[in-house]
């Protein structure tokens, strides 16, 4: 299959199935299970995972682009498409060392399971790099038990990907990942997903019982996998479908301008100019998700390049991604909604912005940006920009 | 070896470690020990104090701080220079 194809697909499932449902699923916070079947259908759920396993070995700014446009039609498919994909880069980028996980990719491509993710925790917020719970292994199994605050389509998840202490005994930041299959968990449900925006992530609490075989533990340690691949393939799918969302707010003003200066040819409508103002705003957004994407995907093609994923100096620009994309997004929203006006406040218009303007919302908060920016301060105090 | 105890001063003070640093071996996972990545930086800063020396980008990583022996090879490395 060529690129543009899955490029092309990718937008079909967008603008033919999950924008059709965008408002039910967000209306009523449900899983968007049509456009999941779709991507089930056309096996982009193991997209990530190598050709020689059977799956596509697409790389990171293809990935990022396929994000992109399902976020213009329907913000819960894509980031529960970005999500999914974080959990099978940090196994594809970790784990095919072990006979376990490199059969897991292989059953991935033929059954395509969608694999939920479990880092926050009761206690810790969105601290990702510290857990409570830890796996307990006696002989070849083992239990793993989780508060978890938050886990997107944990209801919809045919497995899940768990974040915890390495044994009873470890430090709180020294973490391994554990894979939990279908049958080998219960959830829980401890609270509502009753949101502003995000609806259809179907993302409550929930309480995790688990128990396994050891060889679901992800080899090697949180710390180095959560720096080269979790929290950049986070921040850059996730950067990724935000800017499908500000794209599509975007066009939706540009559209309304389009017909206003179709009414009286010759005289440039008002609301250009703010439109002109927008787009140089939206252009910020996608030059920053390309080039960090670029980049990314780049280094993961050497050694030595992956070694430099460890990093600060990469770090730091992992969170000053993170953190300029979730606000310009709601900038570029709320300026189209003003250039779109009434037609874009009322939610029964072609031009309303109602559900982009909330989803929009998640972003500064997913993981809040104070947390990352206390980060990014603490590094840039032996950070020298050489 | 001065730098090694130096190091483990440095840990003592600034590394927030569940482990003796006068004791600990010199290639025990510092990090297993309780080293965060905050933690770390405050340990970066304090040495690049004790030793008058600074850090350059590429040895900003995990690794490097994550065994007093690999801090002090890092050390070494730029105080020969
Ligand atoms: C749509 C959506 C889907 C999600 N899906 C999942 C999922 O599938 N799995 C999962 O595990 N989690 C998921 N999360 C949870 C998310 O990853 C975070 O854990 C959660 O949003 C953070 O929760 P919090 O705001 O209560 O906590 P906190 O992280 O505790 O933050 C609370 C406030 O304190 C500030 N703050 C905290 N620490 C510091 C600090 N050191 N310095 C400065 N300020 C600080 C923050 O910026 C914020 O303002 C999802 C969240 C959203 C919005």
């Amino acid at each position: 299959m060529k690129n543009d194809t899955r490029i092309k697909i990718a937008q079909r499932i967008g603008s033919d199935i999950a924008a059709k449902h965008a408002l039910d699923v967000d209306k009523n916070s449900r899983f968007p299970t049509e456009a999941i079947a779709a991507l089930k259908q056309e096996k982009l759920l193991s997209a990530l995972v190598p050709v020689e396993l059977g799956g596509m070995g697409m790389e990171m700014t293809e990935l990022t682009a396929l994000c992109t446009a399902l976020g213009q039609h329907c913000a819960a498919t894509a980031m529960v498409f970005a999500m999914h994909h974080i959990q099978v880069a940090c196994i594809v980028r970790h784990g095919l060392g072990s006979p376990f996980f490199r059969s897991y990719c292989q059953e991935l491509v033929e059954k395509q399971m969608l694999i939920g993710s479990v880092t926050s925790e009761v206690g810790v917020g969105g601290d990702t790099r510290s857990s409570i719970c830890a796996v307990e292994v006696a002989g070849d199994r083992f239990t793993l038990n989780k508060d978890a605050t938050t886990i997107s389509y944990g209801a919809h998840s045919d497995d899940l990907l768990i974040t915890c202490r390495r044994d009873a005994s470890a430090a709180r930041s020294d973490q391994v990942m554990v894979l939990v299959r279908k049958g080998q968990f219960t959830l829980e449900q401890t609270s509502q997903w009753d949101t502003l925006g995000m609806r259809g992530t179907c993302s409550p609490g929930f309480k995790l019982t688990s128990s396994g075989s050891s060889e679901q533990i992800v080899p090697g340690a949180y710390a180095d996998s959560s720096s080269q691949t979790m929290v950049p393939y986070s921040h850059i799918l996730w950067a990724g479908l935000w800017l499908g969302i500000a794209s599509d707010a975007v066009a939706r003003a540009a559209t309304f301008v389009r017909a206003e200066a179709r009414r009286n040819p010759g005289v440039t409508p008002p609301t250009a100019l703010r439109l002109a103002e927008v787009t140089n705003t939206l252009q910020l957004m996608r030059s920053n998700v390309q080039a960090v994407s670029q980049e990314c995907e780049e280094l993961q093609k050497s050694a030595e390049g992956n070694e430099s994923l460890l990093t600060i100096g990469f770090a730091l620009k992992m969170n000053n991604l993170k953190i300029s994309t979730s606000t310009l997004m709601v900038q570029v929203v709320h300026q189209s909604l003003l250039i779109c006006g009434i037609m874009g406040y009322k939610n029964d218009s072609k031009f309303s912005l109602g559900r982009h303007l909330r989803d929009s919302h998640s972003a500064q908060l997913m993981v809040g940006n104070d947390r990352i920016y206390a980060k990014s301060a603490s590094m840039l105090l032996v950070y020298k920009d050489e | 070896m001065t730098i090694v105890n130096d190091i483990r001063q440095v840990l003592k003070d600034h590394a927030r470690l569940s482990a003796d640093t006068t004791t600990l071996a010199e290639d025990a996972d510092l990090y297993q020990a309780g080293l965060t990545s905050h933690s770390s930086v405050n340990v970066m800063l304090a040495l690049e104090g004790k030793f008058d020396v600074e850090f350059p980008d590429r040895m900003l990583k995990r690794g490097v701080f994550g065994s007093i022996a690999s801090i002090r090879d890092a050390i070494t490395e730029l105080t020969a220079a």
